[in-house]
């Protein structure tokens, strides 16, 4: 794996402003000397255990498997997580790292508002102050969040410029941090931006794969045939597949949000619809026009509604070791309402990408095959937009 | 070598910056006419992209404008073939890596050579990652202008020494838009510039006034003003070329 300065294959690479190089290599200086350190990494699991609920289970969904009558699938319940998702893990240890490095204020981009919540929570847990940038469409979607944000403490800043979606929010943050840098860390929510956060993030959400792949082993006493995750910029997918990129016999699948389908404009599967580009700091896939325009993009999750994916995952698209696929609004909202039905699980509209492609292809596996679903977060949040999709209106 | 250093051979540049296509090409074009005939020493023109994360509010909606009136890179080269037709100060385009990289580098870059483009400013290409288009700027004669901010410090001579065109040097922390102080230590950093190399320094990020002018020319070889002119353009639309003019004869007059 090509990791020199930052560099996933082509992907990657540094492309911010001057006022951020000397802020980021310091990060990288900080990271580099606390990651493998014992009193960093003794602190970290600690708090992954015992505060956010680690391990997470994983979860074989008997009448899901039954139903669809092929491969055995496990659900990898990262929504129980304190704060219902797998942000928290990434989050946990850039606070920690944060305050070794002297930060006493957080800042951070949010889409759905899972990173935004796991965010205040850490801060609010660590004694740092906290402002979350969310596009300003998002804070309507998610108005259950923006309450939680502000309830743990943190400021909530609703960004209106460009599509008022989670890109918005992610620029309106490195601007930000532009402007403040000495207390503040960004807390990158995703495996994207600059070097290093896309390898920083990777790292702290690979527990993901660590976990899947011991107790997989432990349950079924060989590795899944198959592991599949939702992608935005793509941080429980790169979490999921990591410790798997080099047993090649496990199939890696990462699902985008195709909106109202990829041959239309309201799609933000950037894979399938995007190309190469240089945005956000990082060489990577983008859906844009032919001048370079970043495309405004849209998906009924917000959480993956993004124009980019992190360079990790362009590269494991470039060398085929993962596949991406595009999954549609509608067969998301029916996955979410499958699992509720099925397993009494209520997924996030995210994870519900995931789980919609994995009804796909586990009906064409043997019945000894196996596959692992990431569900990423809870769907409790997204109850009122789906049944807004369906037709019904209630309230919060 | 580009025709940058003609800028700053009489005297203390003055550089307007203007977002091409805001509100039309039309403007754009009769806006620099005035800068020019009103001393502007070299223009900063503006190729806008849908997320300029460098920009305060002022120039991001400048952006967002001229995009919604259609601009497009192809339609910036025909604004710079007009004004080519009789403007010979040195004109250099600001935009991200992205547009320049999506166009394809090497035709933006051999594009900007044939139409009279001397130098390219990318706020999102630091020197880390200069090598992505630098080639192709030796090739067809275009400087890539390096940026140097208050938080450089040890990265100061790095960049100074293979600095090309001028340095711009960014005078506080944040994004563009007009402050009613700059506080950082300019003269220090443009004295550690000074020791590694002596291509012209300009000062932009913030200023506004005359006096800031004045006061930025003590220090440096160039001042560069963008949010303050295009607050001009957002307040009188296709009738602002004139107040633009009198603007920049207002700073001029105010430098050394």
């Amino acid at each position: 794996m090509t990791e020199k300065a930052g560099r996933f294959g082509i992907h990657g690479g540094q492309y911010i402003p001057e006022t951020l190089m000397n802020a980021v290599i310091e990060l990288e200086r900080a990271y580099n000397r606390y990651k493998d350190d014992p009193d960093f990494t003794a602190e970290l699991s600690a708090l992954l255990n015992d505060y956010a609920g680690r391990p997470s289970r994983l979860y074989f969904a008997r009448r899901m498997t039954e139903d669809l009558g092929g491969a055995k699938i496990y659900l990898k319940r990262e929504d129980l997580n304190h704060t219902g998702a797998h942000k928290i893990n990434n989050v946990l240890g850039q606070a920690l790292l944060a305050k070794r490095m002297g930060k006493t204020r957080l800042i951070a981009e949010t889409g759905a508002g899972q990173h935004g919540v796991a965010t205040a929570t850490a801060a609010a847990l660590m004694g740092m102050s906290c402002v979350v940038f969310m596009g300003e469409e998002d804070t309507r979607r998610q108005a259950l969040n923006v309450y939680r944000m502000r309830l743990l403490g943190s400021e909530v800043v609703p960004v209106s410029t460009g599509t008022g979606t989670l890109k918005d929010a992610v620029s309106q943050a490195f601007r930000e941090w532009t402007s403040r840098i000495d207390d503040t860390h960004y807390c990158l929510g995703s495996v994207m931006g600059p070097h290093p956060f896309p390898t920083i993030v990777r790292d702290f959400q690979a527990v993901i794969s660590r976990e899947i792949k011991s107790q997989v082993m432990e349950r079924e006493g060989k590795l899944p045939d198959c592991v599949v995750a939702c992608v935005g910029g793509g941080s429980n997918a790169i979490g999921s597949f990591y410790h798997f990129i080099n047993d090649k016999g496990v199939r890696l699948i990462g699902c985008e949000a195709a909106g109202r389908g990829i041959e239309t404009f309201e799609t933000a599967a950037t894979i399938s619809t995007g190309r190469l580009g240089i945005f956000h700091g990082m060489k990577s896939y983008f859906c844009q026009d032919d001048f370079g325009q970043i495309a405004p993009v849209y998906s009924i999750s917000a959480g993956l509604d993004y124009p980019g994916i992190g360079p990790e995952h362009a590269y494991l698209h470039d060398t085929g070791r993962a596949e991406y696929v595009p999954v549609t609004d509608e067969e998301a909202v029916c996955a979410f309402e499958y699992l509720s039905r099925t397993e009494g699980i209520i997924p996030a509209i995210e994870s519900a990408h995931a789980l919609s492609y994995a009804m796909k292809v586990a009906p064409n596996m043997s019945r000894e095959s196996v596959i692992v679903v990431t569900i990423s977060g809870r769907g409790d949040k997204d109850c009122a937009s789906i049944a807004r999709y369906r037709g019904e209106n209630i309230n919060e | 070598m580009s025709n940058i250093k003609n800028a700053f051979a009489n005297g203390k540049a003055f550089i307007p910056f203007i977002t091409c296509g805001d509100p039309d090409a039309d403007t754009t074009i009769r806006a620099v006419h005035e800068a020019v005939r009103n001393g502007a020493d070299l223009v900063e023109l503006g190729i806008p992209f849908s997320d300029p994360t460098a920009e305060g509010p002022v120039i991001q909606d400048a952006n967002y404008r001229a995009l919604k009136g259609g601009i497009t890179t192809d339609k910036v080269f025909d604004i710079v073939r007009e004004l080519r037709r009789d403007i010979d100060v040195p004109m250099v385009f600001m935009t991200y890596a992205n547009v320049v990289f999506s166009y394809g580098a090497e035709r933006f870059i051999s594009t900007c050579n044939d139409i009279g483009i001397d130098g390219l400013i990318l706020p999102d290409l630091p020197f880390e990652e200069k090598d992505e288009f630098l080639p192709y700027c030796r090739k067809y004669g275009v400087d890539l202008v390096s940026m140097i901010a208050p938080t450089s410090e040890d990265r100061i001579a790095m960049i100074a020494r293979e600095a090309e065109g001028f340095l711009y040097v960014v005078s506080s922390l944040g994004v563009t838009g007009t402050r009613s102080e700059i506080t950082t230590d300019l003269a220090s950093i443009i004295k550690a510039v000074r020791r590694n190399t002596d291509i012209p320094c300009a000062i932009g990020f913030g200023i506004s006034t005359p006096e800031q002018a004045r006061k930025m020319s003590e220090i440096a070889d160039g001042v560069i003003v963008g949010s303050a002119i295009v607050k001009l353009l957002a307040k009188y639309g296709t009738k602002s070329p004139a107040h633009i003019g009198s603007y920049v004869k207002s700073m001029k007059d105010a430098m050394l």
